[in-house]
């Protein structure tokens, strides 16, 4: 792996020694490392170019690497996607940014049909290496159709991996291993962690793991959340809060959607025999909905009590005054924590 | 805008009053380069049945000639084989045979064409393989052929959406430095598509060496034209994109040929994209599911047999005595000759493995995607077992 050490990425994310970066650093960090080992690399969206993207993921990647590798398009998402089907038929690596979630519902039929289909439709002859980096989920207080929790859409699509980071490391080895993917990877960017830090050093990065494999960020014995993107934080600090009330929780990253690591879920809940789902997207027909289904499935003689799910409300995103109200919270997670004490109900 | 500045000139403030405000106009009022050269000619462009003919390549007239009998007969052999249940749906270019096939010839062996589900003739036109084309329609697989072998894109079954592909394509060619052009096909439904117009826009903008090659044969399945769209013609519609829109005699051959032709030369040049509209007419229904007679008039069709793509080319043949017995016999030789090798191929039962559904939709099964495949498999073998 190049690990450069000069640039804005590496002086902004702390060259050589471990100064906290943000995760928008370390994306960027990723996209820029990848652009530098692989010419095929191609960054192309709205504003990504000499605006550096409109939360800076993109600086510097058109000064560094020109105009055509780092490409300000037009205003279109269905045209961004679908040139970028078809730069990636004649050998390129496309990677393509997707300003916000709810503006990236018109590309919708080029990701559904052509995206996710396209190695199918031609029995292998044609893969799509393209990412889909969306920036998703609220709690910045942005005003309507800026702050959507899309995961659902994606997940339900055969032919997508659909990848979420929730840590500064995460966020380089899991855009890292997108890149480099032979499939088409929806990778989503909860964009209120953006400016999360760690003491991350780009010249070291994390190992980059091949997609698809979930991580326990906390070992615990008395129930596992099961979490990814924005809501880990939240998972992370119920589970202290928790210990004041004497539950000792396991807190489950799933990093990847799809593919689910259902092995790493299912060997922790048949650990600790509870489990809640935690996620900020509307919970019915959510991803909640599948996991609670796999996991009653595979781990019913293991369960102490059903497995519950904190999510979203069943609402259009609310309003950013209103926001706080329907984001999952360390309280509601407590609240199903404490819901999970089955037996003390009945 | 030299009115607005005369007239601010001219007025005089009356003492002690507060100047009027009178910006500079600003630079986005300047006067825009004129896009009339950009504009397609009145009438679509002709060559068969006038002077110009004379000019015509003798060999180019008649391999269009062998190629059109050779294309129509696939259309009927196609038609018919929908009628044996032999295929699911064929959507007929019957009419449109000069469209599909000086499409294929425009371009060079190392040009991509992006068809529509329609243009499985122009595909075969550029050297596929006939039962390889007709694969997504007989329904054992979606795309019967690896696209990069003939450099022909799937079969696009939604409307339009393939023309952003070939911008993106193309585009990619020509960074990496190669005189590649894209021929993106569609039908004049289509063009009412989101996916139309960023294509082109993207198109234009890039300057990416594509030919946009709208067939307009009058219906989207049973939609006129006049309800599809208020547009002078679908060729205006390149002008506010800022590139070229050319209008032809879709059924003249020779026409076709030459506007495409000089479409594909303009591009691989880096002279940018180009919005070509064919007139043509589709004489039979959209598919064999549609019944026509519910939307067009049988006079209309009998006019446009009388301007038939077949017709035309032989007339001028015959005229200057260029189709001969030998000629006619050659070409409808050839026809037949493929017509009966479909046939007898297209018979023959489709070999499937039910354990492809699996193979094809990551590049490594997920552990879901295993257990799916050991339940067939399990299922298979209790099937074989019975």
């Amino acid at each position: 792996m190049t690990t450069a050490t000069t640039g804005p990425a590496a002086k902004a994310a702390g060259a050589g020694k471990a100064k906290p970066a943000t995760m928008a650093q370390a994306l960027q960090r990723a996209m820029r490392d990848a652009m530098a080992e692989d010419p095929t690399v191609h960054v192309m969206g709205e504003d990504v170019g000499t605006l550096g993207g409109v939360f800076r993921v993109t600086d510097g990647l058109a000064k560094e690497f020109g105009e055509d590798r780092c490409t300000d398009t037009p205003l279109a998402e269905a045209g961004i996607l679908g040139a970028a089907v078809g730069m990636a038929m004649y050998g390129l690596r496309p990677v393509v940014e997707m300003q916000f979630d709810a503006f990236a519902y018109p590309a919708f039929e080029q990701l559904i049909s052509h995206v996710a289909k396209m190695r199918n439709r031609t029995r292998g002859a044609m893969p799509m290496p393209i990412v889909i980096r969306v920036p998703y989920g609220g709690g910045i207080g942005g005003v309507e159709h800026h702050s959507d929790s899309s995961e659902a859409y994606y997940t339900a699509t055969p032919g997508l991996h659909v990848v979420t980071p929730a840590t500064v490391e995460d966020a380089y080895g899991l855009l890292r291993a997108a890149i480099a993917s032979d499939d088409p990877v929806v990778f989503l960017e909860p964009k209120r962690l953006y400016w999360s830090k760690s003491d991350w050093s780009p010249e070291a990065p994390a190992p980059v793991e091949p997609i698809g494999k979930a991580v326990v960020r906390r070992r615990g014995t008395g129930a596992t959340l099961i979490t990814y993107g924005p809501s880990l934080p939240v998972c992370l600090e119920a589970a202290e809060a928790a210990q004041a009330e004497g539950w000792d929780l396991e807190v489950v990253d799933l990093r990847s959607l799809v593919p689910f690591d259902e092995e790493t879920v299912c060997a922790s809940v048949r650990r600790t025999g509870r489990a809640v789902v935690v996620h900020e997207s509307a919970g019915f027909a959510g991803p909640g909905a599948e996991i609670v289904a796999r996991v009653t499935e595979r781990c019913f003689h293991h369960l102490e009590a059903p497995v519950l799910r904190v999510a979203g409300f069943d609402i259009p995103y609310p309003p950013p005054m209103l926001e706080r109200h329907h984001l999952p919270g360390v309280d509601r997670v407590l609240d199903a924590v404490a819901r999970l004490q089955w037996e003390a109900q009945s | 805008m030299d009115s607005l500045q005369q007239r601010s000139s001219t007025v005089q403030e009356p003492p002690g009053a507060v100047p009027a405000y009178r910006p500079t106009p600003p630079p986005a009022w300047q006067p825009r380069t004129d896009h009339a050269p950009l504009l397609p000619d009145a009438e679509p462009l002709r060559v068969l049945g006038t002077d110009a003919a004379a000019d015509a390549d003798p060999a180019l007239l008649l391999r269009l000639y062998a190629e059109l009998i050779r294309g129509r007969r696939y259309n009927t052999q196609a038609t018919a084989l929908t009628k044996q249940g032999r295929l699911a749906v064929y959507p007929s270019t019957t009419g449109q045979e000069a469209c599909e096939i000086a499409a294929a010839m425009a371009l060079e062996e190392r040009d991509w064409l992006f068809p529509s589900y329609r243009d499985t003739l122009a595909a075969v036109a550029r050297g596929l393989d006939p039962v390889q084309a007709l694969t997504l329609l007989r329904g054992d697989w979606h795309t019967g052929y690896d696209p990069h072998e003939y450099r022909i894109a799937p079969l696009c079954t939604p409307l339009a959406t393939q023309l952003p592909h070939a911008v993106g394509l193309a585009h990619a060619a020509r960074l990496k430095g190669d005189d590649v052009v894209a021929l993106a096909m569609v039908g004049d439904g289509g063009t009412s598509e989101g996916d139309f117009h960023e294509a082109l826009n993207f198109a234009a903008v890039w300057k990416a060496p594509v030919v946009f090659f709208v067939q307009n044969n009058g219906f989207a399945i049973s939609v006129p034209l006049a309800k599809q769209t208020a547009a002078p013609s679908l060729a205006h519609k390149a002008v506010g994109y800022g590139m070229p829109g050319r209008l032809v005699d879709g059924n003249d051959a020779v026409a076709v040929h030459q506007v495409l032709t000089e479409a594909v030369a303009r591009a691989r040049r880096g002279g940018g994209p180009t919005l070509v509209e064919a007139v043509t007419y589709r004489i039979d229904a959209h598919t064999n599911a549609d019944d026509a007679t519910r939307y067009r008039a049988a006079g209309e069709v009998e006019t446009w047999r009388a301007h038939d793509p077949i017709l035309l080319i032989e007339r001028e043949l015959t005229e200057r005595g260029l189709l001969d017995e030998d000629t006619r016999s050659a070409a409808a030789e050839a026809a037949e000759t493929m017509a009966a090798d479909l046939r007898e191929r297209m018979n023959a039962d489709p070999v499937l493995d039910p354990m492809d559904l699996f193979s094809h939709v990551y590049a490594e099964q997920t552990a879901q995607l295993r257990e799916q495949a050991a339940q067939l498999r399990a299922e298979l073998d209790a099937e074989g077992e019975a």
